[in-house]
């Protein structure tokens, strides 16, 4: 059956940037968005931002989540960004969680990426924050 | 979705871009009219390109196969689409798919285009809309196609009719699953691969393979059993070898083309029998329900009250007419 463009699955990619190994993380939220009945396309460790944004591309996500714990975020969030942007990938939310400053966070955010979460955050926070923001961005204007 | 729109990525689409590819992958996975007027633009541009299907039970290592399988098809300059299927949650409906964790490498190379697909409630191995998804890929210049099943068991064989040639996956571990499958999963098989072959059991599970196919009724082709280290490429060439012997037999044999006409054949059945399905049921409800009480009270049975239900839903259909 048809359904509306708003009702349609919400699809995420979930990646884990950088060179270390940590990705229980990642692995907590692609858990936490698939039982909010997300399809959640996992990509794995060690994904470079090209990985990254042509991943996005191929499997037309709503959104990408980034797990960044190796401090490289004020380089790799900017690069995922430009490369979504090169490839046509515009209207996907950019959106992820590490140990990231609040100065850092509200430079990136001005560049256009999406809400950081820390350590502390919740799943349900960030699912909720994800369904929001695809809602809106699906919303005709 | 404008209709306007939907043209302007079916042009974007037809000048090799790959972002409007991946959105007709993604209305013609959501179904409904708008996935139809997308497989009839892009229809003329199929080229019959071999499909391979990979299927197996789960942890044989099929996305790690793939994943080798792919890059032997680059180096021979042919250019691949893939698509991956994983399970949907019956509980959430969410799902993770990840099956590009093994083809990671293969993310950046221009030459192929890899989509993961969630079951969305289909129960037999794929996507209700995964051979579609196949079509786009295909119509998008792949020189070959290859079908990656949900880690199956003894009765998901839709993939049977999906694939030209199937490759069905074991590995040391699934020894004990063997007696199950020969019903199933082994006959659909064209090739068998022992994948993991150097973990100890694997030369026993190929001659228990060997020695099951040795009893089966001379065909004009008789699936070989190959062992494999997908994850160190060993055997990968051998299996392209059989791929290709497998899809000449075909050929030669006339098969490809029956194999076809019969997808094409099961495609529009699937098709009639949904369309038929929604439009009967939405008229006999009410009907169905007065029927069940009588054949609760002893007063007809299901198949008088399936007879009379029919034969009023036909003579309305003819009225219409």
């Amino acid at each position: 059956m048809e359904r509306a463009d708003t009702e349609r699955t919400i699809r995420v990619l979930v990646a884990k940037a950088g060179l270390d190994g940590h990705d229980r993380g990642a692995k907590v939220v692609a858990r936490a968005l698939r039982d909010a009945g997300m399809e959640v396309i996992y990509t794995g460790i060690r994904q470079t931002p090209a990985m990254i944004a042509e991943a996005a591309v191929q499997e037309d996500v709503d959104a990408v989540g980034l797990s960044l714990l190796s401090g490289a975020h004020m380089h790799i969030f900017p690069e995922v960004l430009r490369l979504l942007r090169e490839k046509g990938g515009d209207d996907i939310l950019l959106t992820g969680g590490g140990c990231i400053g609040d100065e850092d966070m509200a430079a990136l955010a001005a560049l256009g990426v999406g809400r950081l979460f820390g350590p502390g955050a919740s799943t349900r926070e960030i699912v909720a924050y994800i369904r929001a923001e695809v809602a809106s961005r699906r919303a005709p204007t | 979705m404008l209709g306007t729109d939907l043209d302007r990525i079916i042009a974007a689409f037809t000048a090799g871009d790959r972002r409007a590819a991946s959105r007709l992958i993604s209305v013609v996975e959501n179904g409904g009219a708008e996935a139809e007027a997308v497989l009839e633009a892009l229809y003329p541009a199929l080229n019959g390109a071999p499909r391979l299907g990979v299927t197996g039970p789960p942890g044989v290592g099929k996305s790690t196969l793939v994943d080798a399988l792919v890059r032997g098809e680059r180096r021979a300059g042919r250019r691949v689409g893939v698509v991956a299927v994983d399970p949907t949650s019956p509980f959430t409906g969410g799902a993770v798919l990840g099956d590009r964790v093994r083809m990671g490498d293969l993310t950046l190379d221009s030459g192929v285009f890899i989509r993961s697909m969630a079951t969305r409630g289909r129960l037999g191995g794929l996507a209700r809309a995964t051979k579609e998804v196949a079509d786009v890929l295909e119509a998008f210049g792949h020189d070959v196609l290859v079908i990656e099943t949900v880690g199956v068991g003894q009765t998901e064989m839709d993939i049977a009719t999906a694939a030209d040639t199937v490759v069905v996956v074991l590995s040391p571990e699934s020894g004990d699953a063997i007696q199950a499958m020969k019903a199933g999963l082994m006959e659909v098989a064209d090739i068998l691969v022992v994948n993991k072959a150097d973990r100890p059991g694997a030369d026993q599970l190929v001659r228990t393979l060997e020695a099951d196919l040795a009893m089966r009724p001379a065909a004009v082709w008789r699936p070989p059993v190959l062992a494999t280290i997908a994850s160190q490429g060993e055997g990968i060439a051998d299996l392209a070898a059989a791929v290709g012997r497998h899809h000449q037999s075909l050929q030669r044999s006339g098969d490809l083309a029956t194999r076809r006409l019969e997808r094409a054949r099961g495609e529009i059945m699937a098709i009639l029998r949904d369309r038929l399905w929604q439009r009967a049921r939405g008229q006999l409800a009410a009907d169905v329900s007065a029927w069940s009480e009588r054949v609760v009270a002893g007063r007809a049975t299901p198949y008088a009250a399936a007879r009379a239900l029919l034969a009023a839903f036909l003579e309305s259909v003819e009225d219409k007419a």
